[in-house]
């Protein structure tokens, strides 16, 4: 059994809309609970305000939970305890974000950019700094040479390359990785997800891999948890998720992509995600399900185990 | 075809920068006929925004040289007016962009941006105009369209916004429609309505479409033919089942499997090697040659033409074709 490394238990993130007079609480994520094993990939896939960023952003400590608790290789995060817990444990968890440009100082040389966390840490002689450098872009296949080139001479897969080795330069135990592929073309795409692979072989690595687009999701991940407004509806094993969906909303994500020779069009959900501010009353998706009965919309259903998944659906 | 719209022959189109002009694009032929779904497709830097922005001569004149000829319906667009131009742009040929919040007027209420194309085409305005905008919302599935006319494009969500983008674009029932990554800005299951729609409304209005889009799955799905751009290029034309079977183009072949797949665990994604090179930077000969793993030691030397490759389909590329004899 390998060791978990995160722990998420009925994660809640709220925010206050509004100013004086109208104030509305948002909740973002709603009692979301997953485990992440050492050298672990999780998928986590929603489209927007599903909650997906925010419970990356719970995760690096960039915000603090509302309600509930994260476990983070064994140390316990609460919302009382997040500054001081957080502390011993920064450097074990990196982030990479959805845009290698916007992530990336303009004015620094990309070796720098990927030193800093190491003259942060501190502890180290330059020296030995700029050897962990030529080793870190080795490690992300970058000719050791770039290192004096500024961002702009660099595309924009190569761009994401000098992001995870910065995101390696501290020897991270957990990576999340929030759209790290969504702006890439399909031909980068493949080539950065095959080094995320390499890189969870070589180093053990576990990943949170938040992504809007299934396809990818698939092929970094070996589970997957959809999120709908907030809430997990489905959690599952990467290929009992794609050979066969149980949440219709999962069903429907699936049917949306668009592939090349589909046998038939399936039909089109309608409607868009609800306002977080005006969740429907029974289920989140009962206002888009084809299925959906007047049970689903007066009762809520839980997240229960089906068939070694996790389903929230009263019709499976 | 017989009824030929549109016909582009050797566009090639350059930008004044700092660095002195800098071709974009070049080499682009092809022609549209009535009621035909051509959808391009391209990497980032392949050239497929520029050459849709050239039909329309939307790029800033100063600093853009477009050569070649765009005949539409046989008058050569790029040698209109002014005045003609503005004739054209809206009521026959009507375009749609990635980003609907950067293109509508946030200071507008959708009945005044609606109702803009209207009065400057078809001289409508007042109540007339705006019982039109609201059957053009009814058009695109606003529901309750006469209230919404009202809203301002910030109540709307990303779908809606495009809808109305749409709507704007459909108000006087334009020949062809180009729609320049409608939905990439969109959420998966908001992306299958609205391309939904644009078939719907194809079929409806008999218009013509040219869809640009980076994802080879969402082409496949809308259009009849496809051209695959390169670096600059056009490097395989074909009818969009072809391509699939068989592509021609090594780089379409890796476009292809690059895709992540739906239907199995794959571990390792295939992958083509390197990244697309700078304008500046492109190759002599074939342009993919570097990264391709097909390479014969004239392809890096060898312009080559698009050539004839039977049951409708053209290829910058001899790896398949043994008669070679470039497209007339």
């Amino acid at each position: 059994m390998t060791e978990t490394i995160v722990s998420v238990r009925n994660l809640t993130r709220t925010f206050v809309q509004g100013g004086a007079g109208g104030k509305q609480l948002l909740k973002a994520v709603e009692d979301v609970s997953f485990d992440i094993r050492r050298g672990e990939t999780l998928g986590l896939v929603g489209e927007s305000g599903s909650g997906k960023s925010t419970i990356g952003k719970v995760l690096v400590g960039a915000l603090p939970p509302s309600e509930g608790t994260v476990d983070l290789f064994g140390t316990r995060i609460t919302p009382q305890s997040r500054d001081r817990a957080w502390k011993p444990l920064r450097h074990r968890v990196q982030f990479v974000f959805q845009d290698p440009h916007a992530a990336l100082n303009p004015r620094m040389r990309v070796g720098q950019s990927i030193a800093e966390p190491l003259e942060v840490k501190g502890g180290m002689s330059r020296a030995d700094r700029h050897a962990r450098v030529e080793e870190l872009m080795e490690l992300v296949g970058l000719p050791p040479n770039f290192l004096d080139r500024f961002p702009h001479e660099f595309s924009g897969g190569q761009r994401q390359r000098i992001v995870i080795a910065r995101a390696l330069a501290l020897n991270p135990d957990f990576v999340i990785c929030d759209e790290a592929v969504a702006s890439l073309d399909v031909s980068m795409q493949a080539q950065i997800i095959n080094l995320l692979k390499d890189l969870q072989d070589r180093m053990g690595l576990s990943y949170l891999f938040i992504a809007h687009d299934l396809a990818v999701v698939r092929a970094a991940s070996h589970r997957i948890a959809v999120l709908y407004a907030g809430q997990v509806v489905e959690l599952a094993q990467r290929s009992d998720l794609y050979q066969r969906p149980l949440h219709p909303y999962t069903r429907a994500l699936l049917d949306a992509v668009p592939r090349a020779r589909k046998r038939q069009r399936p039909p089109v959900l309608g409607g868009e995600v609800p306002s977080l501010l005006n969740k429907p009353r029974g289920c989140n998706f009962s206002t888009r399900c084809p299925l959906a009965t007047e049970h689903c919309r007066q009762v809520e259903p839980a997240l229960r185990e089906v068939e070694g998944r996790q389903v929230a659906c009263h019709l499976v | 075809m017989t009824d030929k719209l549109l016909d582009v022959r050797d566009l090639a189109v350059s930008f004044r920068t700092d660095r002195g002009w800098i071709p974009a694009v070049d080499s682009v032929n092809f022609t549209l006929g009535e009621g035909d779904a051509l959808g391009i497709v391209g990497e980032s830097g392949s050239g497929k925004s520029v050459t849709a922005l050239s039909l329309l001569r939307l790029h800033a004149e100063r600093n853009t040289r477009i050569e070649g000829q765009v005949l539409w319906r046989g008058r050569d667009v790029l040698k209109l007016s002014r005045g003609q131009l503005q004739q054209l742009r809206g009521s026959e040929i009507a375009m749609v962009f990635q980003d609907p919040i950067h293109t509508l007027n946030p200071v507008l209420n959708i009945a005044d941006q609606i109702g803009e194309s209207l009065r400057i085409h078809q001289g409508m305005t007042g109540a007339a105009a705006r019982r039109r905008a609201i059957e053009l919302l009814d058009t695109v599935r606003i529901p309750d369209a006469a209230r919404r006319v009202n809203d301002y494009p910030h109540q709307l969500s990303g779908g809606q916004r495009q809808r109305v983008m749409i709507a704007i674009a459909i108000a006087c029932q334009p020949k062809l429609l180009i729609a320049d990554e409608p939905t990439t800005a969109l959420d998966v299951t908001v992306q299958a309505q609205i391309m939904e729609l644009l078939r719907q409304l194809r079929a409806d209005l008999g218009m013509s479409v040219i869809l640009i889009s980076h994802d080879l799955g969402l082409v496949s799905e809308f259009a009849d033919r496809v051209m695959v751009m390169y670096a600059g290029q056009p490097i395989e034309m074909a009818p969009v089942d072809a391509l699939f079977d068989l592509p021609l183009h090594p780089y379409s072949d890796g476009l292809i499997s690059a895709i992540p797949d739906l239907d199995s665990d794959l571990d390792r994604l295939p992958t083509i090697a390197g990244s697309i090179p700078e304008p500046t930077r492109r190759p002599a000969g074939c342009r993919f040659a570097p990264r391709c793993p097909h390479q014969k030691a004239d392809c890096r030397n060898t312009v080559l033409p698009m050539l004839e490759a039977g049951g409708g389909r053209a290829v910058r590329c001899t790896l398949h074709v043994t008669d070679k004899r470039a497209v007339a």
